[in-house]
């Protein structure tokens, strides 16, 4: 099947998401969609899957224009999409979301769907419980379950809008495996959205390369990662080499700390961080890690043990305590615990700038916003809702909001869902925090980043640690076993 | 034993109109739509019934006139959300007590009034089981249909496509678009669904319940909106709290009436309210979630599902494509 997107463009107010953009995708192929964060790739997926429309431009299927009025239009052509955010239903079972939107009779025939469900399951060796609820799964099954759905509704183009982010390195090999063998074998079209070049590297024959709303240009793979860097952000980005600075005083002593949560025991962890040392925290998804960072902050108690800061015990107090004393945190739920959807940027400032007065300083935070808007490189405007930016400018926005001289800096997924320049830029701004004597503790599920920036690194397997602070150690293969659970 | 059956009849009679009421609600609420004006509508209903039973002499038009209102305050309530974008909460209570006030208002030449009352059918056979035969198949058409109302509710919502897609829209509305469900027409639907059961409530209460028009059916719609809380959005656990409520608040009356406890009535009427934030409390605490992890592998996701307590996450918002 043969889908060419012609002039397609589409503005939200004054953006142009997508400018006059031309691409063609052909059957048995898979293609890569790159692009700095903001850079119009959702957009254009969203228009070819019928989720948004396209304000001109049209869609050619097979030499025949159609025109998408609601996705199931555009399943009918048999163009499926996996979007960025999950839409699925966690309350409901497995079964149940499957069946949601498969055509059938008014009394669903629960039987017929579950077999053809287990088949797919099967081919595909993916393990999933019909009736299992959605909100017990994790990411990664979420996305196996919405790839059958789509499959089984004899889907030939399968978009997948950055797939890769929050699912685990063996559910990635998998998925890797299941659209190699759906391109290859059954001759579907696949295009895949994604950050991670490595990833594209490996699994794409061809990639369009989108800048700020418009088409740069289609490379063909295999090439150099720097090829395709050089396209995305027009010139390229070296990694940078950090000056090692002298560490400081001891910033964060997290004496024995043990606690028990619903999912996991968290046992007997022990921390001391000083000023301007980096801590990287490895390991799989909820294996204690955000329980750790949440404790030093105050938003956890711990069952046991004893959390000081800068040499003052603070266990169990607050999270405003912690403010005080030069913490901060910067959760990885960025609309959900971080910033607050429907406020403007400008309403963030006036809610963070500091101030005993009653009444709110509006014009001291509009000059904050605009200066912090441009210092940080920002795509949006001080009176921009913050969920209208893209989801690598909400992640500079919630730095730029941090105050400055902290001792301790904590972050979750510091850059997870960035693109290469943004995450290359917010290490920046850490490390220039990290000169200043700032204490980080970021938790990553990027070994490379992990490796490229930590001044020493704790693995967490199952709610215990095991620190690494021999730098021969420090290298993705060897935390990759630790990770695992191999000593 | 007689006694049992006798008390049995008297709370599923009772709580007839507020289970009716709560179910016309779970079934806005699930499709994302808070219509809070239940208060204010059943009571316009309510008179209504009473009034247009009195004129015409019939009691199929009364209830069909009942209906009409509900449905049409909850037009109201969809309507000014999407389409005009405004709030439902506050659309709701500005209709709750616009609509009491109209009923007071329009009422006051009925007051009083001996109201028509629907005749009761007895079930024939299934009237002479023990204590259930009195209990359940011994009233009138509205109460039986009370009974119906939440077998058919939960069939609909758990064993057919149209339930799931209701639920879906109340929950993921984006995701049920992406099925190629018409999300905001859907609710329409479904709101005047609501609505019209709403009215039914108050017909309910004019006609058998608590025959006329009187000005005491006050506060009987925000029962009724408590208690799809407390039912967490289920239809049986939903008929389970009316009952709780109503029973409680017969044995509190009868406690009154036969002077076995001094206490003043306002205290005893607090009593179920009381129950309700404990048990409330109970549900939403971590409690339940060790007892789940104590059950057996295989009843786990049947008692996960009776457990949960969440409320449709999309409640009171609005959906649009861009
Ligand atoms: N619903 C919306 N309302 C207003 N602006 C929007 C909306 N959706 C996207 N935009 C804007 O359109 C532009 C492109 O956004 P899009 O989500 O397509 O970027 P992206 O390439 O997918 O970025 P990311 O890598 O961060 O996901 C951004 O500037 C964004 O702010
Ligand atoms: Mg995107």
């Amino acid at each position: 099947m043969r889908v060419e997107l012609q002039h397609i463009s589409k503005s939200f107010g004054r953006v142009w998401a997508n400018q006059d953009l031309s691409l063609t995708f052909e059957g048995g192929q898979i293609y890569a969609i790159l692009g700095e964060n903001g850079a119009g790739k959702s957009t254009l997926m969203k228009i070819l899957s019928g989720f948004q429309s396209a304000d001109s431009g049209q869609i050619v299927v097979d030499g025949q224009a159609v025109s998408f009025e609601a996705p199931t239009d555009a399943i009918e052509h048999g163009i499926g999409m996996l979007y960025q955010d999950p839409l699925d239903f966690p309350p409901f079972t497995v079964l149940e979301n499957f069946i949601a939107g498969r055509p059938g009779g008014f009394f669903p025939d629960r039987q017929a769907a579950r077999g053809i469900l287990l088949d797919l399951a099967q081919r595909f060796g993916f393990d999933l419980d019909p009736d299992a609820y959605v909100d017990s799964l994790t990411i990664g099954e979420r996305q196996q379950l919405e790839i059958m759905r789509l499959l089984s509704l004899n889907v030939r183009v399968l978009i997948l809008d950055e797939p890769t982010t929050g699912i685990s390195a063996e559910q990635k090999a998998q998925l890797f495996d299941v659209l190699k063998s759906l391109a290859h074998d059954d001759g579907l079209t696949v295009i895949l959205v994604s950050h991670k070049l490595e990833d594209v590297i490996e699994l794409c024959s061809s990639a369009f390369v989108l800048r700020q709303g418009r088409l740069v240009g289609q490379q063909q793979i295999p090439c150099d990662i720097s090829t395709l860097v050089a396209m995305m952000f027009g010139k390229i980005v070296a990694r940078q080499e950090r000056p090692m600075s002298d560490l400081g005083d001891c910033v964060l002593h997290a004496e024995r700390i043990s606690l028990e949560t619903r999912r996991l025991v968290v046992e007997d962890v022990s921390l001391d961080v000083r000023a301007g040392e980096v801590i990287g925290l490895a390991g799989l998804d909820g294996s204690g890690q955000n329980e750790l960072v949440r404790v030093c902050c105050g938003l956890l108690r711990p069952d046991r043990g004893a959390v000081h800061i800068g040499g003052r015990e603070m266990t169990g107090q607050p999270y405003h305590r912690f403010v005080k004393h030069g913490v901060a945190f910067l959760p990885a739920g960025r609309l959900e615990e971080g910033l607050i959807g429907g406020m403007t940027l400008t309403e963030h400032f006036a809610l963070t700038l500091p101030s005993r007065a009653p009444w709110v300083n509006w014009i001291r935070a509009r000059r904050t916003a605009g200066e912090r808007i441009e210092r940080f490189n920002v795509k949006g405007r001080p009176g921009s809702p913050i969920q209208t930016l893209s989801g690598g400018n909400q992640q500079r926005f919630a730095l730029s909001l941090l105050p400055s001289n902290l001792r301790l800096l904590l972050l979750e997924h510091p850059t997870r869902g960035l693109d290469v320049e943004s995450a290359m830029y917010i290490w920046e701004q850490l490390l220039r925090r990290r000169e200043e004597g700032t204490a980080i503790i970021f938790i990553s599920a990027e070994l490379d980043e992990i490796v490229a920036y930590s001044d020493r690194i704790l693995v967490f397997f199952g709610g215990r640690v095991t620190l690494v602070d021999d730098r021969a150690d420090m290298t993705a293969d060897r935390l990759g076993e630790l990770i695992g659970g191999r000593m | 034993m007689d006694a049992l059956a006798s008390t049995l009849r008297g709370i599923v009679r009772a709580a007839a109109p507020i289970v009716i009421a709560a179910q016309g609600e779970l079934i806005t609420e699930r499709a994302g739509v808070i219509n809070l004006s239940l208060d204010g509508s059943i009571m316009l209903a309510a008179m209504t019934a009473h009034v247009v039973a009195r004129t015409t002499g019939s009691l199929v038009q009364a209830v069909l006139a009942a209906m009409a209102v509900g449905a049409a305050v909850a037009f109201v309530v969809v309507f000014s959300s999407i389409a005009l974008r405004l709030n439902q909460v506050a659309v709701g209570f500005v209709l709750t007590i616009l609509c009491a006030d109209l009923a007071i208002f329009l009422g006051k030449p009925h007051f009083n009034q001996p109201g028509r009352e629907i005749p009761t059918v007895p079930i024939p056979i299934l009237e002479d089981i023990p204590i259930l035969g009195p209990a359940l198949f011994r009233h009138n058409i509205l109460i039986y249909f009370s009974l119906i109302l939440v077998v058919v509710l939960t069939l609909y919502l758990y064993r057919t496509r149209w339930g799931l897609t209701l639920r879906s829209i109340g929950e993921q509305p984006a995701a049920a678009f992406v099925r190629g469900t018409p999300v905001n027409p859907l609710r329409y639907v479904y709101t005047l669904v609501g609505g019209s059961l709403v009215g039914l409530a108050g017909a309910t209460y004019s006609l058998s319940v608590k025959l006329g028009w009187k000005e005491d059916l006050a506060g009987e719609g925000w029962i009724a909106l408590a208690i799809v809380i407390f039912g967490l959005w289920m239809p049986w656990r939903v008929m389970l709290g009316a009952y709780l409520i109503v029973g409680l608040r017969s044995i509190a009356i009868n406690l009154q009436d036969s002077n076995t406890i001094d206490l003043p009535a306002q205290i005893i009427n607090m009593l179920p309210w009381f129950l309700m934030i404990v048990t409330l409390l109970i549900a939403t605490s971590g409690v339940l979630h060790r007892l789940e992890r104590f059950t057996p592998e295989r009843f786990r996701p049947t008692v996960h599902r009776f457990l949960r307590a969440a409320p449709p996450r999309a409640m009171g918002t609005t959906f649009e494509k861009h």
